[in-house]
């Protein structure tokens, strides 16, 4: 039970994806721009990670695994995720279209989100087993919803605050994001894993 | 050698199970239009009349949904708008006012004794109010009557008006607050129902 409360408190604080192992950047930037549109972009990353890092992790013990066949991780895993990505849009289009109208952009977008693609290649790295390996998804997701939807609401300020000519729209994102990287590396050491 | 076949055969195997799951997720779960065109429609006031440049109110919606600007609409006038812009989530604009400009509820009435009966009004309309045949008297049922206007300029003898619905018992209601209703539209769900009806 120890073992995966620290994978979650490691994945969300200590390991953040986005600002200590900077994967998933592009949306963290991208659409971070409204609160109400990250928080959707939120939702959808939480749900496909968790699922893909389940499927590629079926994919990778007993499919690949078996066949000797460990070098095709990647390419596989590509083809998992977007299957999963696609499946959920279709499934998420016919029961529910008012998630639809939240998801339904974010979702294709997130096919070609690295942290997705990251996480099912750490697990395997990592030798997580089942759960381990759907915490660990869950986690990332979490720490990445959590960061982006601080990110969007400080942006939010941003754009009204008075800010230096130079400085407007990306550049002072950057700085913030910087910030924050910087502020979750008092993270470090918390757990070790 | 051999290898490099179980690989190949391995990814193909992997490939052709994905490609059947979403070929039968797609019939499976196979979705009917969009349902976001749906919603706008039901929002237009289904008027038929082509003044936003579209041949009706649901090509007008399906040009919504792609992106489209919301206020093309001068039959659904400013509530159409605010109703849009809440449903969509973006912002009510003023009507634009070279697509028309919102006027009264209006009916056509066809002045009976200088009809001719030659149908040309009957097959403009789009939501069938007219009745009447061939060399017969025609007239307007009033109640089904848009007041889209398309049914004046194919009339040879120009018999027909376009007469605003006088207030009567019937049709009555209270007046929205001025000034208010441009911000907030129908805020009570029976105000739109008023609309309807009327």
């Amino acid at each position: 039970m120890t073992d995966y409360l620290l994978i979650l408190v490691s994945t969300i604080l200590v390991n953040n994806f986005v600002l200590v192992q900077f994967l998933g950047l592009c949306p963290f930037m991208g659409v971070s721009g409204k609160l109400e549109t990250s928080i959707g972009m939120a939702m959808a990353t939480t749900f496909v990670l968790t699922l893909s890092s389940l499927c590629s992790y079926l994919t990778f013990t007993y499919i690949l695994q078996p066949f000797g066949l460990e070098y095709l991780q990647t390419i596989s895993f590509i083809l998992v995720i977007a299957v999963v990505v696609q499946f959920t849009e279709m499934v998420v289009r016919k029961t529910s279209p008012l998630l639809y109208r939240v998801l339904g952009i974010f979702l294709p977008l997130i096919t070609t989100n690295c942290a997705v693609l990251g996480v099912a290649l750490q697990n395997i790295s990592k030798q997580n087993g089942f759960v381990e390996s759907i915490l660990y998804g869950f986690g990332a997701a979490v720490g990445f919803s959590f960061v982006l939807v601080l990110f969007a609401a400080m942006r939010e300020r941003i754009n009204v605050a008075d800010v230096p000519v130079a400085f407007k729209g990306s550049a002072i994102g950057m700085i913030t994001a910087g910030l924050m990287a910087l502020a979750f590396m008092g993270f470090t050491a918390l757990v070790q894993i | 050698m051999l290898t490099v076949l179980i690989a190949i055969g391995i990814l193909l195997i992997l490939s052709l199970i994905f490609g059947a799951i979403l070929g039968y997720a797609n019939v499976r779960f196979h979705v009917e239009g969009d349902p976001i065109v749906e919603q706008i429609d039901a929002l237009l006031p289904q008027t038929q009349c082509g003044q936003c440049g579209h041949p009706g109110c649901r090509p007008y919606a399906e040009a919504i949904a792609n992106g489209e600007a919301i206020n093309h609409c001068p039959p659904g006038g400013q509530a159409t708008i605010q109703a849009l812009a809440d449903l969509l989530d973006v912002e009510a604009i003023p009507l634009d006012g070279d697509h028309g400009t919102e006027t009264a509820k209006r009916v056509a009435v066809i002045r009976e004794d200088e009809c001719i009966g030659c149908t040309k009004c009957i097959q403009a309309c789009p939501v069938d109010a007219i009745l009447g045949a061939a060399k017969q008297m025609h007239t307007v049922i009033a109640d089904e009557c848009t007041g889209c206007d398309l049914c004046v300029e194919p009339c040879p003898v120009d018999c027909i008006d376009m007469v605003e619905v006088g207030v009567t018992s019937k049709n009555w209601s209270w007046d929205k607050p001025q000034g208010i209703t441009a911000v907030a539209g129908n805020i009570i769900a029976t105000d739109r129902q008023a609309e309807v009806v009327h």
